[in-house]
């Protein structure tokens, strides 16, 4: 039996148990929260420290209880017969359930997070998907997937898109990988990412290309890691100079965030470095630049007081300081200003001299 | 030299100029040009005044007379901004040879050399709404009146003559009455009708609440007829007349009332004309002011009646009887709101009589909550004093400032700082008083001393502590009914639930079972 089918029978078995013994039954679910998670850089990854919420059935909890309930059975009935169901769709599903149905798709996902850190396991182990894009990829890459319908092996060259992009599956469990690249560039902005993939930056330096839209998607995390663990290629990461390109999406890459802190161990990529734009780059680039908004300034105040990444790495933290001082921020496209090639023919290859430079 | 004679003509001229001016001012003159210190300031307050002098004093008089009050008030638009005012009364009537000097004098009455709990108390309202009518329409008052079943009936019309302030007959006969007895006036008037707050409708049903023996009606303009049959027939407990008490007095009611007292010494004057004060009393008065007991009263003079003044105060005296009060009871109050107001919950307090400046007064509140009343808006305060509605001036009465001060959110209502509480609710606030404290002649505001407000206060809480409790038990209904709810929706899907997991489940049992456990907690 199912590892999953497995959890699921034997949480409905206790709860029936105390049902039947006129007991309150409980369910108890992790705490993901920032303030649950310890980070130790030798593991590299944000892990759950013991903080569990204990969700008792009582008159206030029983829609909330039924509703999980109802979700573990669709779980298990799409795990059993080898079927995925996206967010959206199990959200439509429980318009079935009468008086259990959702409202809206958040609180529907808020229940999937729920049994997700319940089981310790990820949502696409439970047979649901989410409907986000995975990222894009282009360079010096071969990945091997399946035919849907006759499960023979497909090679997808990532060379071969020309100006387009290879687009990273919601589930990247099965994939596996061909290259002789000699490292990962994780980037922000989609339009960055356009402007290397036109220039053909990845030929010149032998490297694989990968544009993450903002934070990145867990199938992107997912992808990167599996990709740089079976290979052992460095991953890089170059995003926007400023707090929101470094915490939420540079360390969310790496370490994982305090929200899936029960899943983390799969979708981290602790090797991960932080190339630019760092706010030294600012001066030593001489780049133009906006002044910090206040939901940024409140970022960083409440990151160096309480982010167990930061207060474990020295550096980040000067960075912070750094910037707080100097109270701007600064866009990669900001390196246009000395010409719009300049990211490749100089801001780049300066960087990768030497990467013992990069953040941690 | 020339000029200086010219000077001193110039002067004298003008002096016999002044003299022809300077004469006596008839209080009818005062009132012509000061209508509005006496409720007359607009056609829209003039016609409510008219109705609300009318309405009191017909009531006045059938208590005072035994007898249960019949009240009709008739309007009638004659054009565009007159209006025909009519109040008919089955009370007592007035005798022949009265009748002009009540409707055509001002300030003549009974009611103002006596102190005791009635509505009106100067004598001046009626006849200031005739010579509000004469002013502007420059037609008579008519009169009718008759004063038993086998008497005859008399008609007058009237005028007012101003300068004598004095009544002018135009027209005097004896009519057939099928009345037994009772009065009905007609005048006509320069007036505004409106509906809503402090309309006329508005006045007459307030009236009705606080008078519960008393049957009223009123005929709008347009035909629309309002009727409010009374809620008992027993008539309230006739208010004794009282002397007054030697707290209160003030020097000059003090010199007034020893130029005209009878008694003949001064120490029979104080223990006859005042409550509470024996002869020992009375003795140690004269003492203390340096008189001697057995001096005339009326040769008392000016400075002596200061000393003896000041030697009254020195005194301590029991506190005045409070038998010259005669409150609504709660249990009348709370029919009365019940019969006007469509609510769910009624609730009164009568309070025990209390003493300001030696004057005694009793507090009344209730409260109508729920049903159809008004949600979302403030509460509707409706103020009394001796069973007269307050209409105007709301914000400066120590009624609206005492609910404000009364922390309303302990009894489960919703109040923002220094605001009128708000929720479906309507309070019901009544003083009864020998002497009711006004802020203004017009009698529309009750005036802030300390031990009215503390009075006010305590009823209007004792009500609101019994509203809070109903609410409290409402809610409670309520949570366990929606409990109960909750339970018949949620619970199956949960025995469906376990059953599509493990299907050896048997959803009834497992159903049953919840439901037995999530009962019997409480949350």
């Amino acid at each position: 039996m199912n590892e999953v089918t497995k959890k699921i029978k034997e949480t409905a078995f206790k709860v029936r148990e105390k049902i039947n013994k006129k007991k309150k039954p409980e369910i108890s679910i992790p705490i993901r929260a920032l303030s649950n998670v310890n980070y130790d850089p030798k593991k590299g990854f944000f892990e759950l420290k013991g903080g569990k919420k204990v969700r008792a059935l009582t008159v206030n909890t029983i829609k909330s209880f039924a509703q999980t309930l109802k979700m573990m059975s669709l779980s298990k009935s799409i795990v059993e017969s080898d079927d995925m169901a996206t967010k959206r769709e199990a959200y439509y599903v429980s318009k079935n359930w009468g008086e259990a149905g959702f409202k809206e798709q958040p609180e529907s996902d808020a229940v999937m997070d729920d049994i997700e850190a319940m089981f310790m396991v990820n949502r696409e182990q439970l047979g649901f998907l989410p409907e986000e894009k995975g990222g894009d990829i282009a360079g010096q890459l071969i990945v091997i997937d399946k035919d849907p319908t006759t499960g023979k092996e497909i090679k997808i060259d990532c060379t071969k898109f020309g100006s387009g992009a290879y687009s990273i599956p919601s589930s990247v469990e099965e994939l596996k990988f061909e290259t002789n690249a000699k490292f990962i560039l994780a980037i922000e902005t989609a339009g960055m990412f356009q402007r290397l993939v036109k220039h053909n930056y990845w030929k010149k330096t032998n490297s694989i290309l990968i544009s993450m839209g903002g934070v990145p998607t867990r199938a992107c995390r997912r992808f990167i890691r599996r990709l740089a663990d079976d290979k052992k290629i460095p991953v890089y990461v170059f995003t926007d100079g400023d707090p929101y390109g470094y915490m939420s999406i540079y360390r969310t890459l790496k370490v994982g965030s305090g929200n899936a802190a029960h899943i983390n161990k799969f979708f981290c990529v602790p090797q991960a470095r932080f190339l630019g734009v760092t706010p030294q780059d600012i001066a030593d680039y001489k780049l133009p630049t906006h002044p910090l908004k206040d939901v940024d300034k409140k970022k960083i105040k409440d990151v160096i007081k309480n982010d167990p990444f930061v207060k474990q790495h020295k550096e980040w933290e000067k960075a912070l300081q750094q910037m707080q001082k100097i109270g701007q921020r600064v866009e990669q496209q900001a390196l246009a200003a000395h010409g719009l090639n300049h990211v490749i023919e100089k801001y780049l290859p300066d960087k990768l001299k030497d990467t013992k430079k990069f953040l941690p | 030299m020339q000029i200086k004679l010219s000077q001193d003509t110039e002067e004298l001229n003008h002096a016999l100029e002044q003299a022809k001016k300077q004469r006596e001012i008839s209080i009818s003159e005062f009132f012509t040009k000061n209508r509005h210190l006496l409720g007359f300031d607009n056609p829209l307050k003039s016609l409510s005044t008219t109705i609300k002098e009318g309405v009191d004093n017909a009531l006045d008089a059938c208590e005072e007379a035994n007898i249960l009050p019949n009240v009709k008030v008739e309007i009638k638009q004659t054009t565009q901004d007159r209006f025909i005012v009519i109040i008919e009364d089955n009370g007592p009537g007035i005798v022949k040879q009265q009748i002009p000097k009540i409707f055509g004098k001002l300030l003549y009455g009974s009611k103002f050399h006596k102190l005791s709990q009635s509505r009106g108390q100067q004598g001046i309202g009626i006849s200031a709404a005739a010579l509000y009518s004469q002013l502007t329409t420059g037609k008579p008052i008519k009169i009718k009146s008759k004063i038993g079943k086998n008497k005859p009936a008399y008609y007058y019309e009237l005028h007012l003559d101003t300068a004598k302030n004095e009544p002018e007959i135009t027209k005097e006969v004896e009519i057939s009455w099928e009345k037994e007895h009772g009065i009905r006036v007609e005048m006509e008037m320069e007036a505004k009708y409106q509906r809503g707050k402090r309309s006329v409708s508005e006045y007459i049903k307030y009236t009705a609440i606080a008078n519960p023996h008393a049957t009223l009606s009123l005929v709008e303009p347009d035909g629309t007829k309002q009727e409010y049959p009374r809620a008992t027939t027993q008539l309230p407990v006739k208010p004794k007349e009282i002397k007054p008490h030697p707290d209160g007095i003030e020097l000059g009611i003090l010199i007034n009332m020893l130029k005209s007292t009878d008694a003949r010494t001064l120490q029979s004057f104080l223990t006859n004309e005042f409550s509470r004060v024996g002869s020992g009393t009375s003795k140690k008065i004269c003492e203390g002011a340096n008189l001697y007991p057995n001096s005339r009263p009326s040769r008392i003079a000016k400075q002596e009646a200061d000393n003896l003044l000041n030697a009254m105060r020195k005194q301590k005296f029991i506190a005045p009887p409070t038998d010259c009060l005669s409150p609504i009871s709660e249990e009348l109050l709370k029919k009365s709101l019940k019969k006007e107001f469509d609510a769910e919950f009624y609730t009164a307090v009568t309070r025990p009589a209390s003493v300001y400046r030696g004057n005694p007064f009793r507090i009344e509140a209730a409260i109508a909550y729920g049903g159809a009343l008004e949600k979302d808006k403030p509460a509707e305060i409706i103020r009394f004093a001796n069973r007269v509605p307050l209409q105007y001036q709301q914000a400066a009465c120590s009624i609206t400032k005492s609910v404000i001060r009364t922390k309303w959110k302990q009894y489960g209502l919703h109040q923002s700082n220094g605001n009128i509480p708000v929720g479906p609710m309507v309070i019901t606030v009544h003083i009864a008083s020998a002497w009711v404290p006004f802020t203004s002649e017009s009698k529309e505001a009750i005036a802030h001393y300390p031990e009215i407000i503390k009075e006010i206060k305590l009823a209007v809480q004792e009500c609101g502590r019994h509203l809070g409790k109903y609410l409290r038990r409402q809610h409670k209904e309520k949570d366990a009914a929606q409990k109960q709810s909750y339970l018949e929706k949620y619970v199956p899907i949960i025995g469906e639930a376990l059953k599509e997991i493990l299907p050896d489940t048997k959803p009834t049992i497992v159903s049953k079972n919840l439901k037995e456990v999530l009962e019997k907690s409480r949350k």
